[in-house]
Parts: C-alpha cells; sequence; structure tokens
C-alpha cells in the first residue's frame, strides 16, 4: 500500500483504527518485565486486554524467528520487554 | 568459648567449638540484616529461628523506592532474597514474635519467644483482600507513614511475606464483618499468643533501626506545616507504590513542588544531644532523592543543606558529582536556623547563615528533613533479655572483636550495630552468620531437614495426557473470569483429558487432589490457570514431584495478575484472555520433555588470594569452620598493608593483630600458605576449580571448591604539594610510623591537607578511610605531644556513624579544621630552615591564612593494584571503571562475584578501614561456606543442551554466553555445555543458527507452539 491511498481513503482509515483490535505477542524476561506484568496486576492497573504474554527466562534467548513467526501468523505487533 | 576471642598468638581455634553444640541459631530481627544471616546460616546447614516483631518480614528496604548509587528499584531487588528466605525449607519464620528470655551457653541456649496472635490463620488465608474492602475502620498507614490510611485488618504492603492479612488489634472493633465475609474462615478474634522455648547454638541480633523523630527538631515545624515531611515519608512519595502512585504532589495542596529543601543532620551529630554519632546515610539518601525527584519534576530545584556532604562509600563519589554536575543538585554547607510556613501560599521560607557570615531567606514548596537512624524502641529491653551491653546511643556495645557483643556467643548485626548503610548491613549479617558457623561448625546438617525423594514415573512412551486446573481464587478470578467456561474450554483442547477447578488450587487440600487427579486420570502432563509462577509454580511442580511427575512436565498460566486484575471492567475479554493463555500452555505442556536436575561435587578447600588483613582473616574463618584453606601470597611475607600501620581510630593495635594474625595461620594445620607467589592460570567451575601457582622454584596444581580475592590496594603516590621535593612532606602512612617511632619532636605545628590524591579529575572517587587516619593520628600526636598544632585542610570531613565522636574529641582537643575548595587548594611553598609556609583561603573568616609547617602531611587516599587487571584476566571476574574488583551488586551482593563460587573482601573492593575489612573478610568466608558445606551442588535444570547431529561446530553459542558454561571440543568440535556453569538464559539457543541448541524447557518447538497457539 503506497502513502497516497492512504491519504485518498482518510474516514475509512480512523474508522477502521476505532474498530481495530490488535492481537499482541508480548515476550517478556522473567526476571524483570514479567515481574512488571505482575506488579501491574498486584497494583490493579488496567489495560487493554490485547496482548498475550509468553515467558522466557532472558530476552536473550529470543530466536529471530520468535518474533517472525507470529507476525506471519497474524499478530499484529510482537513486544519484546527485558 | 567466643570461638573467635583474643587468643594468644598460634593457639588454633579449632579447638573451642563445642563438640555438642546445637545445630539451630537465633536471629532477631527480620530486616535486611537478619534475612541475610539467615540464609547463609540456612546454606551452610543449620537451621535458622527468625524472629520478627512485626507482621513480615524485610524490614525498612520495602519501603525505599530507589537505592543509591545504581538507582535500583529497592523492591525489585529485595523481593527475590524475600522468596528465597521465605521458602527456604530450614527457616522458620517467627513473626509478630519477640525474644523475651534468653538462657544458657555458647552452643547450648534456650530462647523463649512470644508469639502474638495475628488473629488471621496464615495457613488458611491466601491474601484476596476481601477482609479489606469490608473492614469499616482507617487507621494511619505506617508503611506510607501515615500518608494515608489503612484498614484494621490489614497487609502491610501488595509484596508482604507472609503473603497473609493481620489484625491490627488496637484499632479493630471486632465488628465481624470481615470474619463473615472471608472465604476461607481465616479470621479470628480470639486467637491467643504463645510461649515457646526454643534450643539454639548462638543468638544474631539484628532489630535494626527507627527514624529519629523530626518534631523533637521543633525549629523545623515538622507536624505543624504540612509541607514539612520526613525523608522516609518523601521517599513514599516518589514511590510507584506510594500514596500518589509516583506522582510528586506537596500534601498541603496536591500541587506538584518546584523548589524542595533537604535540611541533613536531623537526629545525627548532636554531640549536645546523646547522638554524637553520623547516620551515615543520610548525604547519599538526600542525593538520591533530589535526584529522583527530579527526573519526577523536570525543572525541580532541589537544594541540600549540610554541613558535610559524607559520599563516602563505593561509587558515592562519584554519585554525588553527577547529582551536582549533571542533575544541578544546590548543596549548601550551613545549617537552617529555622522554617516558617506563609499563611496563603502554604510555602516556607528558611532561614540560614551561609560561612561567610551572611544570612539568609529563601522560600521553598517542600522541605525534606533527613532524618537519622536511631535504636528502635524497646531495645534496652531487648538488651537486658539478650544480656548485652548498649553503648552511650544505644546501640550495641561492640564486644572484644568486630561483630561480636558483650555476651560470648550473641552477635550483633546491621543498624544494631551502628548507624549503616544496605550493603555494609549485608556484609555484617554475613559476618556475623560466618562467627556462628566457626562455633557451631561441628553441628552442621545435625538439625536440618531433607526431603526424601519420590520415584520418578517414566512417561516417556505415553501419549500426551494432560490435566488442566483452574483457580477461581475466591473471588478474585471467579468474579470477574467465567472460570467454569475457561474449564469446559480445556476440556477440547488437544491432549486434554481432565479438567477442573478450584476455589483455593494453592490450598493444602487442592494440592492433595491434584496429586490423587494424576494418578486416577494417568496425567503426564499438568497446567494450573491461577496465578503468578513467580511465586506459586514451585508449589503445584512440587505436587507432581510428590506424585512421581518429573515436575517440569508442568506449565503455569497466569490468569490473576494477567487477566481479571488488570481487565477488571472487561469480564468478557478477561475470559478470553483466559481462554487463550490456557490454550497456549496446553500447546507448550504437549511437547514438554522432563528435565533432570544434575549435581556436582564440591572440593571442600578454598583458595584465598592475599595474605593481608582480608585473605588472612578469611583464611581463619574458613579453617574455623572447618574447611581447608590455600593461602597465596605474591609478597615473601604474610601482612600487606597491616606491616605499616600503628593504631586504629578505635584504639586498636595493628602490628599485636598482625602478630596474632600471621601466627595463627601459619600454625594452622588448615592452611596452606604459599608466599612468593604468583597465579598463572585459573580453570574450572563452582565446587571444583583449578589454579595454577607459580613461585621462584616450585609450580603448584591448587584444586579448590570456591575463591576468596582479598588482594588489597595501595597508597596513592602523592603529586604536587612539594611532595618528594621537600622532606618535610610526608603520607598518612609516613606519619604513623614516626607516630609510632615516637619521633615528632620538634614539630610544633602539623598541617594535613586531606584530599591530596582522591576526588579529583584522576582518581574522582573518595577513598573513605583519609578523614578517619587524619583525626586518628591528630589524636595520637595530640596524645604525645599536647602542645603540637594540629591543622587539617579538608573538603569535606568524612566520618560515619560512631566514627563522629573522634571528630568531635578532636575539636575538642584544639585541631584546626579549615575547610578548602578544590579550585582554590592550598598553596605550599618551601619557607626555608626545613620548615613549609601553607597559605589557603578561610571561609569563616573570609581571608586568606598561612601556617609555618614543621610537617605536611599528605593524605594521599587508596587507589587499586595495578595487577588488578591481570587478576581479572585470570578469574574472569569483573574491574569497576577505578580499577577496584567489581561485585555481583552494590547494595544486596557486596561480597559475591556474579559467578557462583568466587568472593571478594578488603581494600581489593574498595577502600575502607581496617575493622571493617576483617567483617567483610568474615563475610567472604561465610558466603564461601554456603557453598563448600554442601554434600554435592545442585545445577540449574533449564540448561542448554546440545543435538549432536545438527552441530557445525560455528563456535557461535560460545561467543553468547556470559558463563563460560559453552565451548568447543576439542577434537569433535562439537559445541557442549558446562552444566555446572550454565544458568540457563538461552542466549545461546538464539545465537545457534542450525538449531543444534536448545534450552530444556523452553525448546524453540515449544515456544514456537505456544505463540502459534495464541494466533489460533
Amino acid at each position: 500500500m503506497t502513502t497516497t491511498t492512504q491519504e485518498q481513503q482518510p474516514a475509512t482509515a480512523n474508522e477502521t483504527l476505532a474498530e481495530f483490535e490488535p492481537r499482541i505477542i508480548g515476550l517478556v524476561c522473567n526476571w524483570c518485565s514479567y515481574a512488571g506484568a505482575d506488579l501491574a496486576g498486584t497494583s490493579r492497573i488496567q489495560y487493554p486486554p490485547n496482548i498475550r504474554l509468553v515467558r522466557v527466562m532472558c530476552t536473550g534467548s529470543i530466536d529471530p524467528l520468535y518474533i517472525l513467526r507470529p507476525l506471519l501468523d497474524g499478530a499484529d505487533g510482537v513486544l519484546v520487554g527485558g | 568459648m567466643d570461638a573467635t576471642a583474643q587468643k594468644p598468638t598460634g593457639t588454633p581455634q579449632t579447638t573451642t567449638t563445642p563438640e555438642r553444640a546445637v545445630g539451630a541459631v537465633l536471629v532477631v530481627g527480620a530486616g535486611i540484616s537478619g534475612m541475610q544471616s539467615a540464609l547463609d546460616l540456612a546454606e551452610a546447614g543449620f537451621v535458622v529461628h527468625l524472629v520478627e516483631k512485626s507482621p513480615s518480614i524485610a524490614g525498612t528496604m520495602p519501603m525505599l523506592d530507589k537505592t543509591f548509587p545504581t538507582n535500583d528499584c529497592s523492591m525489585c531487588i529485595l523481593s527475590p532474597r524475600v522468596v528465597d528466605v521465605g521458602s527456604h525449607m530450614n527457616i522458620k519464620i517467627h513473626t509478630l514474635s519477640e525474644l523475651v528470655a534468653l538462657s544458657g551457653q555458647p552452643g547450648n541456649f534456650t530462647a523463649t519467644i512470644k508469639k502474638h496472635p495475628r488473629y488471621v490463620d496464615i495457613d488458611l488465608c491466601v491474601s484476596c483482600g476481601r477482609c479489606e474492602t469490608v473492614c469499616p475502620q482507617d487507621v494511619p498507614n505506617p508503611f506510607n507513614q501515615g500518608l494515608d490510611t489503612r484498614k484494621a485488618i490489614y497487609k502491610p504492603y501488595a509484596q508482604a511475606f507472609p503473603n497473609a492479612y493481620v489484625i491490627d488489634k488496637q484499632n479493630c472493633q471486632e465488628c465481624g464483618t470481615c470474619a463473615e465475609k472471608c472465604p476461607r474462615k481465616a479470621i479470628n478474634y480470639d486467637m491467643t499468643g504463645e510461649l515457646v522455648d526454643i534450643p539454639v547454638g548462638a543468638v544474631i541480633l539484628a532489630p535494626g533501626f527507627e527514624i529519629f523523630d523530626a518534631s523533637l527538631r521543633g525549629e523545623y515545624g515538622y507536624g505543624i506545616y504540612k509541607n514539612v515531611v520526613t525523608s522516609l515519608q518523601f521517599e513514599r512519595m516518589l514511590s510507584a507504590s506510594g500514596p500518589h502512585q509516583g506522582h510528586l504532589v506537596r500534601p498541603s495542596d496536591g500541587t506538584e513542588p518546584r523548589k524542595i529543601a533537604f535540611i541533613q543532620c536531623v537526629g545525627s551529630r548532636e554531640p549536645g544531644k546523646e547522638r554524637n554519632y553520623c547516620s551515615g546515610v543520610c548525604c547519599m539518601y538526600a542525593t538520591k532523592e533530589a535526584v529522583v525527584a527530579k527526573e519526577h519534576v523536570p525543572g525541580l530545584d532541589a537544594t541540600i543543606f549540610c554541613i558535610d556532604v559524607r559520599a563516602f562509600g563505593k561509587g558515592f563519589e562519584q554519585y554525588y558529582q553527577r547529582a551536582r554536575d549533571e542533575y544541578g543538585v544546590r548543596y549548601i554547607k550551613c545549617m537552617v536556623s529555622s522554617v516558617k510556613e506563609l499563611q496563603q501560599t502554604k510555602n516556607l521560607v528558611l532561614k540560614y547563615r551561609t560561612p561567610n557570615g551572611k544570612l539568609h531567606e529563601e522560600q521553598f514548596d517542600l522541605v525534606v528533613l533527613s532524618v537519622g537512624l536511631k535504636p528502635p524502641a524497646g531495645i534496652e529491653a531487648l538488651a537486658q533479655t539478650a544480656g548485652v551491653a548498649l553503648d552511650e546511643n544505644g546501640f550495641c556495645q561492640p564486644g572484644p572483636e568486630p561483630g561480636s557483643t558483650t555476651r560470648p556467643g550473641v552477635y550483633a548485626a546491621g543498624a544494631f550495630a551502628g548507624p549503616k548503610d544496605i550493603p555494609e548491613t549485608v556484609i555484617e549479617a554475613s559476618a556475623a552468620a560466618g562467627y556462628v558457623s566457626s562455633l557451631l561448625g561441628k553441628s552442621r546438617y545435625t538439625l536440618t531437614e531433607t526431603k526424601e525423594p519420590v520415584p520418578e514415573k517414566d512417561v516417556s512412551e505415553e501419549l500426551p495426557r494432560t490435566g488442566v486446573f483452574v483457580c477461581h481464587c475466591g473471588i478474585n478470578i471467579g468474579s470477574i473470569i467465567d472460570v467454569p467456561a475457561v474449564k469446559n474450554y480445556a476440556k477440547t483442547l488437544p491432549g486434554v483429558v481432565y479438567a477442573g477447578e478450584f476455589t483455593f488450587a494453592c490450598a493444602q487440600d487442592s494440592l492433595e487432589t491434584i496429586k490423587k487427579r494424576i494418578n486416577s486420570q494417568k496425567l503426564n502432563r499438568v497446567v494450573v490457570a491461577s496465578c503468578t509462577p513467580r511465586t506459586h509454580a514451585p508449589l503445584f511442580q512440587n505436587a507432581l514431584r510428590e506424585a512421581g511427575l518429573n515436575p517440569y512436565l508442568y506449565e503455569h498460566v497466569n490468569i490473576r495478575e494477567h487477566s481479571s486484575w488488570v481487565h477488571r471492567d472487561q469480564k468478557e475479554s478477561a475470559t478470553a484472555k483466559a481462554k487463550d493463555l490456557v490454550r497456549m500452555a496446553v500447546a507448550k505442556a504437549r511437547l514438554l520433555k522432563p528435565v533432570t536436575v544434575t549435581h556436582s561435587e564440591v572440593n571442600r578447600n578454598a583458595l584465598v588470594v592475599g595474605g593481608g588483613a582480608a585473605g588472612m582473616a578469611a583464611a581463619m574463618s574458613l579453617s574455623r569452620q572447618g574447611f581447608g584453606v590455600h593461602l597465596v601470597e605474591k609478597a615473601d611475607t604474610l601482612g600487606g598493608r597491616l606491616a605499616h600501620m600503628h593504631r586504629t581510630i578505635t584504639g586498636v593495635d595493628t602490628q599485636k593483630l598482625l602478630a596474632e594474625l600471621t601466627g595463627q595461620v601459619e600454625n594452622d594445620p588448615n592452611i596452606h600458605i604459599i608466599t612468593g607467589a604468583h597465579i598463572t592460570d585459573v580453570s574450572g567451575y563452582p565446587g571444583n576449580y583449578r589454579t595454577v601457582v607459580r613461585t621462584r622454584d616450585q609450580t603448584y596444581e591448587l584444586v579448590h571448591g570456591a575463591a576468596i580475592l582479598a588482594t588489597g590496594a595501595r597508597e596513592v603516590t602523592p603529586e604536587g604539594y612539594l611532595y618528594g621535593q621537600h622532606p618535610g612532606v610526608i603520607t598518612q602512612t609516613g606519619l604513623e610510623q614516626r607516630i609510632r617511632g615516637g619521633n615528632l619532636a620538634g614539630s610544633q605545628n602539623i598541617v594535613m591537607i586531606q584530599c591530596a590524591g582522591s576526588r579529583d579529575e584522576k582518581r574522582p572517587w573518595c577513598s573513605r578511610i583519609c578523614c578517619s587516619h587524619a583525626i586518628k593520628n591528630a589524636l595520637l600526636i595530640k596524645e604525645q605531644q599536647p602542645d603540637t598544632n594540629v591543622y587539617i585542610f579538608y573538603r569535606d570531613i568524612r566520618v560515619y556513624g560512631k566514627l563522629e565522636k573522634y571528630y568531635t574529641e578532636a575539636r575538642r582537643q584544639g585541631v584546626i579544621f579549615i575547610q578548602y575548595e578544590p579550585e582554590d587548594p592550598p598553596q605550599v611553598i618551601d619557607a626555608g630552615d626545613g620548615k613549609l609556609a601553607v597559605t589557603a583561603p578561610d571561609p569563616t573568616l573570609g581571608y586568606s591564612v598561612t601556617i609555618d609547617a614543621d610537617l605536611l602531611v599528605l593524605s594521599a587516599g587508596v587507589e587499586a593494584n595495578t595487577d588488578n587487571e591481570e587478576l581479572s584476566k585470570l578469574f574472569k571476574v569483573p574491574l569497576s571503571a577505578e580499577g577496584f574488583l567489581l561485585e555481583a551488586h552494590m547494595k544486596l551482593r557486596p561480597v559475591d562475584f556474579a559467578a557462583d563460587g568466587m568472593y571478594l573482601c578488603g581494600l581489593a573492593h574498595a577502600p575502607k578501614l581496617l575493622d571493617e575489612t576483617l567483617v567483610q573478610a568474615s563475610a567472604a568466608a561465610m558466603r564461601a561456606a554456603t557453598l563448600l558445606s554442601k554434600e554435592r551442588l545442585e545445577n540449574v535444570a533449564i540448561t542448554a543442551y546440545v543435538d549432536e547431529e545438527l552441530c557445525i561446530g560455528c563456535g557461535l553459542c560460545v561467543k553468547a554466553c556470559s558463563y563460560n558454561a559453552r565451548y568447543l571440543e576439542e577434537y569433535t568440535g562439537i559445541a557442549r555445555v558446562h552444566e555446572t556453569l550454565c544458568q540457563g538464559c538461552g542466549a545461546c539457543v538464539a545465537a545457534c543458527p542450525s538449531g543444534a541448541s536448545q534450552q530444556k524447557g523452553y525448546e524453540k518447538g515449544q515456544m514456537l507452539a505456544m505463540m502459534k497457539a495464541a494466533l489460533l
């Protein structure tokens, strides 16, 4: 898609954006980001339910495949936290 | 019977250990100090009774927002330690308890503990918080220092351990609402206390401290003006878990402050008021709070009013410099005489007089009082019960050696022994554990418990039969997520043969049910969907183990912290998310394989590198604890810097100490000394290192389980001030030798210049010891020749803790202290006749003074040994930017290296005083003993492994590994894994281009299956 087509349909794009519910895979380190997500829970911080967290023992163990495969399988984003 | 008491030269100390001592230890106080002692002792084969008067362990540290000098989040670094203590089989935690009697002798005490009622059954409470929501009674919240309220039934803070509620009976109306609402019927208003007698071999007292009551300094208006807060309140105001979720607002009107003043020494350094000590932490925490506040509110103006800036610890000076120069924190060296509130704005007007005599008035939005540390309430009663003496300030009166008390067999650590910060507290706590371990060495593993393993079923030939258990967690999950729907959904997933639900999955009866289902349903994979695996997975894995299933055939799903608690208003989405998470876990579980934990043997000898005070003390401690030591020294004689010293500031005769220590190590059959030694190679892993040592005529290959690096440091050779050009210019070490020789006669005026080799561009650190050395030598001069004038030119006087009194004493004896600024240092010229003229501006007088000096003494400071770099390469340990050895964590692991089995102590770590070195040596020895005392070491289970057929020998895994755990086999070129070194991070797995490297429990196929399932 080129920039021009996007500009041609601003209304539709905004509308789609409003309904758009992204599916996000989160790859998070056990020792920090996963713990952070736990603390968000303990603190009852409310956030959108679009992310599915996968715990890894270190973000250093994240194979590029872990990012590419979900994107190919339909994920709208992959978040790496470490 | 005090095993480590002063002994005549050469007496082996091991004989003093009681033959039938009790292998249990009482630790009073479960703050950072008590927890460290407890962990060290429990890991070294003792049962520990950890007695804490409050409802939860961990002490004051959870209240702190961040910690200096690394700005780490306090709670984040502390939590793992709390979990370790809480889950240790041989640490018995007694909260809401106090010591009421202590009888007996070292090795055989009986401690009587009074356990106060909690009114909530710890075994039943699952911390769901229902009780709190219905309690009608609000009480000021001590955890947030009264800035908000809590209920009469409460949990001290979110991460508190034990993770259970408690009733504050004084404030409870006993209305019965909470008891009625509690789904577990855990509340009982009629619970009573009990007295228990516990036999223990030794006692460690670590009751901690209390902050000074700021309202006693009436001139600052604390308790009257809303915008005057204590530093601990400010800490809570900055904290994300604090009353304002980390938004910095001032109490009077909730607006963001733009200009903050910190007033130092509130309750410290007040010789007239029986507080003739420095609290040792306030300058640094104020600096940290100022920096963090500036990060919260861009453009905020922070001013610290202080007498001196005492940034004396490792990395502190550099932190202070950054705060001043990069963050723009303003330091004004004077005390504030009054604080007045302005009626309209509630701003505060501070009156102060700068050293030049000028009076100032300045307005601030918020005033933070840097309150000092004082002995906690009830300390006299505890001291009396334990039979130990207190000093003039109410801290512990030290016994004959660092860490001891006036009662043999009873030791002290942490702020109870004198105000101090976290790293020193941790060091003292390990050191105290070391003294205890020396005393009770022969009773190691006499009382500790171990579990008999259940034989493991072989399920490798079976198809996956997964059982899924979904938890309601009372209403925590169940009120948001449709648990029955999740359970029914789980039943439809591939490989799932059973699904069930629990009100509380972690309850003992539920765990029994899981074990039964594993057998009745022939389950070979288990998935539990409940709260966080970080605290609860081990519990369920243990249930698998007890049912004969490998604990790694388990997958945990977090539907509480990651779903019901964070999507409260979106019940459907929360349920959908829970289903997704369960589907992902089931997909991974299908592919799980059993993981076997391997073990390695432990060689019971330690290598100690460096034969100075630190090395010799560490070697003696290890020997007394029952281990062999190879003590390796590069010089031809033992002693290190101790040989150049005369007396410590507290009056210890260092030459006598040197003679005693050398005598002891030389006559100890457990200690093998190699002098004139040079280390050429180090290999191996924790429990089994091999070190090659060469002397002029021999080569040794030493095998050892652990290593302690105690290689010392050296005095800086000063530059400038005519040093080396004029015979009257010497260093403090030179002065010490002259004092010892008694040849100071003819010196009428002695001038000292501080920081002559520290805190400059070349050596940006503070050498910590120079202020104490200068004051000590000044006092010794006054003792020998009272008529001699001593002038000390200084930048900040950095004596700390109990050493403050020597500074007071020096001033009382007429030693003259003159402050100078680094940009305007004293000028020294040769005045002829062997004399010197020292000229510097005196800030108080307002003009320059010139002193005709007979002797100019430079406080030259301490710098790292040049061979540290070689040492660092040999032992694969890191160095700080300053060239000192770098510990695993500056706050909580001050004597460990990041790699297991390697420890450090003494000047090699950072500049420090002799008694601090001796304490740190005992701490390092104790840490080493936690490893050496083990039968065998359990390796990390989820290590990397290699599929030989896929490995192409490229070596990328070797490069990716931070732990030296990967290597290429010599002839085949196939990559291998050192199971003992692998920490299970998986970095090599990501680096492997051929898929040969995999991590057990986190295999690529398993991870990808999980992600694929997420997107179905």
